[in-house]
């Protein structure tokens, strides 16, 4: 329980610069050839992505999606499974950004929490494809397993209720005979 | 590559079952399989790759890369679909197909199920047909099905069945809790619900221990080996014969064949992407409703320009598997309990006899949940992000029950398999194209069931329900799929015959889903396992050392 409480309490910046350590462990080699800290994401992507999805899984008594390994999780797979996605999220973000840029006079990752739901729902409407993607994605690093870099923890399990780890083999015990007619 | 008797396309339901009866018989035989052979080892529980969330892939194959099929929607326009997507309409590929990971409900048919047309007349504009076996000549070979390969379960709670010499060869699982809430509530409205039927051990049974009962049970392999698919009983039993070699990461190209218009064998891709061939007396297609068609209609030779057994353009019409629809009840008080593998408890009492409908399908209980299952499975009204869509995960997530049923689907001949002229998978063959939709009355049966979902969840508590009902404009096949080398006694209606010998080529057999004239409401793996069985019994005593006994 500790380490979750210690994870509410970072910052989302924070987070994401202690994700930034994370990521540059794993870039050794630099499979991307990408100068950043992520496999594919720049670091400029990344804040913005992190914004985004911490508006649709955001912290409350318990963490965020950033602060769960969420984009750990997105960035992992736009170099695996997800690489046919890459165009989108390129496009969407920058697209975002934009908006967040015309609107408010900054980007996304430095607007209010406000000024970035008030984005992210403008997303929802206006850039449909690129919004479910990115919530399905959210939704599948958060409360996936956690071999993947998200659900950091198997925080949303614990969040749920489960058992983590699960209770396994007690079925040989329980004799119980069901209803029958 | 020696010659052989028998070569059988595909290692899964039906494949495993024929290259076990057949290798026992004494015929040698060649089973071939495009996928691996999973260990224990391979066997993750990884919520977002498994059979059933696909998100990360498919756990149990085909991959995405290099296995592209092409879906027709409803305007006409052709998508190209990668195997992980729903359109793709995916059972599996391994030793096992869709057995090894199934969730094992193993159902029987009821009687009316192998005489839809007699029993309710062909909606106009469907392709609605008896099949030319009927429920009593199956029986013995349901019975062999439900104890070689291991059910567990009790019918003695429903009058809504066929007639059985005897009792399931393993009693059912305790009950989990939401078999306890469910029913009494069935008990109250006047249903008849029981303990449906798993391919599962619940007690030591065939030289393996108990399911364990964990979270990840439909769509995943078993590390415990509790499950019972072809790969755990039939196959390593046709091994053991000595007689059946099992070649994995081979896939058949065409059926080959000689002037005569006989099989000659089967040509095949191995592991290292070399074509061999492999001859044979006989040829058995196993593949799956979907890989089968497209087996046939490649298949193609001087005298069978479009395709084996595809004279009277037959091949891969009635395309179907299961219209699920159903009802989430939202209960004020716990209801899981954390206990795999979830579904419990079903009714038959609406499968058949509603007047102005067509059919029906069983009720149960759905398989035990993952957290992702419910991200789009919350209450009405609920936001789909956001903080309020997290709430709602906690608030729900241990507080629903699904029920769920597989409305039988109403056939056309317009729903179909066929290959594609432009698209090849990645060793050059024309990859399967699915096109045309199944009657629409089938989502009228369906909508009705979700309504009769929905009162069995309120009178069990449930304060908020949704019923999950709709229209697809496309075909739903899936891992139900069928039908699409249908089963007949009219050369010019059908593609089999009723011992699954296909009409005009007599050492040519399709043994699998494909030959399933209608699907009933039940899930299908049953019915194709007493099929294979059926069949292989005919085969053997029809087979007199090279040829047929005419
Ligand atoms: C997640 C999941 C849950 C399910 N739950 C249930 C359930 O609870 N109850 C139930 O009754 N059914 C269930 N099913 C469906 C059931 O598994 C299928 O109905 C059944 O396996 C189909 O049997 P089959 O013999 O027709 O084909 P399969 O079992 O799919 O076997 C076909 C095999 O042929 C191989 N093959 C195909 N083409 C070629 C080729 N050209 N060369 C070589 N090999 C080839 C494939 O790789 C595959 O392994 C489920 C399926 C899945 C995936
Ligand atoms: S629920 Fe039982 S049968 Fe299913 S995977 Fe778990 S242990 Fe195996």
């Amino acid at each position: 329980m500790q380490s979750k409480n210690k994870a509410v309490a970072l910052t989302r910046r924070q987070f994401v610069a202690a994700g930034v350590l994370g990521g540059a462990a794993l870039a050794v080699g630099c499979k991307s050839g990408n100068q950043g800290n992520w496999d594919f994401l720049s670091d400029g992507q990344a804040r913005t992505l992190a914004a985004i999805c911490d508006q649709i899984v955001p912290a409350d008594e318990f963490p965020s999606a950033s602060q769960a390994g969420v984009l750990t999780y997105i960035d992992r797979q736009l170099f695996r499974h997800y690489r046919r996605h890459r165009d989108v999220y390129r496009e969407g973000l920058e697209h975002a950004n934009e908006l967040s840029r015309k609107r408010f006079a900054k980007d996304l990752a430095e607007a209010t929490p406000a000024q970035q739901l008030e984005i992210v729902s403008a997303l929802e409407k206006e850039e449909r494809p690129f919004f479910d993607l990115v919530r399905r994605h959210t939704m599948e690093g958060y409360y996936g397993s956690p071999r993947h870099g998200g659900n950091r923890d198997a925080v949303s399990w614990r969040m749920l209720g489960l058992d983590e780890p699960p209770v396994r083999g007690r079925a040989q015990y329980d004799m119980r005979k069901g209803a029958t007619s | 590559m020696k010659r052989v008797n028998a070569v059988v396309v595909g290692a899964g339901a039906a494949g495993g079952i024929v290259a076990k009866e057949l290798a026992t018989a004494g015929l040698s035989v060649a089973l071939l399989e495009r996928g691996k052979w999973y260990t224990a080892n391979d066997c993750r529980k990884d919520d977002l790759r498994n059979q059933r969330v696909t998100a990360l892939g498919n756990a149990f194959g085909p991959e995405d890369e290099g296995n592209p099929r092409v879906l027709v929607d409803a305007k006409g326009v052709p998508h190209i679909v990668l195997a992980s997507e729903g359109g793709y309409q995916n059972d599996a590929a391994c030793v096992g197909g869709g057995t090894l990971s199934y969730g094992a409900q193993a159902w029987r048919y009821m009687p009316q199920d192998f005489r839809m047309r007699s029993t309710y007349g062909a909606p106009q504009g469907s392709s609605l047909e008896d099949w030319p076996i009927s429920y009593d000549d199956l029986e013995p070979y349901y019975d062999k099905a439900e104890y070689q390969i291991g059910i567990s379960g009790d019918y003695s709670g429903t009058p809504f069945k066929g007639p059985r010499k005897r009792d399931l060869p393993m009693p059912p699982l305790a009950p989990n809790r939401e078999f306890e809430i469910l029913w009494p509530a069935a008990k109250r409205l006047g249903l008849h619900p029981f303990h449906l039927p798993m391919a599962r051990n619940t007690v030591p049974y065939n030289g393996r221990g108990p399911c364990m009962r964990c979270r990840w049970c439909c769509g995943f392999a078993c590390e415990v080996d509790a499950k019972n698919g072809s790969q755990n009983t039939v196959i390593p039993v046709a091994l053991a014969t000595g007689n059946c070699d099992l070649r994995t990461e081979c896939m058949v190209k065409e059926i080959l064949t000689d002037d005569q218009g006989r099989a000659r064998g089967v040509s095949y891709f191995d592991a290292n992407g070399h074509l061999q061939e492999q001859l044979a007396d006989i040829v058995v297609v196993s593949g799956c409703a979907t890989e089968s068609a497209r087996l046939l209609l490649n298949s193609k030779s001087k005298l069978f320009p479009a395709g084996l057994g595809n004279r009277y353009d037959q091949v891969g019409r009635h395309l179907q598997g299961h219209h699920y629809t159903g009802a989430i009840g939202y209960f004020d008080f716990d209801t899981y309990d954390d206990v795999g593998p979830g579904a419990s408890i079903a009714i038959c009492d609406y499968n058949h006899g509603t007047p102005g409908l067509s059919g029906g399908g069983m009720l149960a209980n759905e398989f035990i949940r993952l957290p992702i299952h419910m991200i789009d499975r919350l209450p009405e009204n609920t936001p789909s992000w956001g903080p309020g869509h997290k709430k709602a995960m906690r608030d729900w997530h241990k507080r629903t029950i699904q029920v769920f049923g597989p409305t039988q689907q109403i056939p056309t001949a317009t729903g179909r398999v066929t290959v594609d002229p432009a698209v090849k998978d990645k060793w050059g063959m024309p990859v399967v194209r699915l096109e045309g939709n199944v009657h629409p009355h089938t989502f009228d049966i369906g909508d009705v069931q979700a309504k009769r979902a929905e009162a069995w969840l309120k009178e069990a508590g449930a304060i908020h329900t949704s019923l999950a009902t709709g229209r697809p404009e496309t075909v739903s096949a899936s891992q139900h799929q069928a039908g699409t080398c249908r089963m007949g006694n009219d050369p010019k209606g059908s593609v089999v015959n009723k011992f699954c010998q296909v009409h005009d080529v007599d050492n040519v057999f399709v043994i699998d889903g494909s030959v399933h004239v209608t699907n009933g409401g039940f899930n299908p793996a049953l019915t194709i396992m007493a099929v294979a069985f059926y069949a292989s019994d005919a085969l053997v005593h029809n087979w007199k050392g090279t040829g047929f006994r005419s």
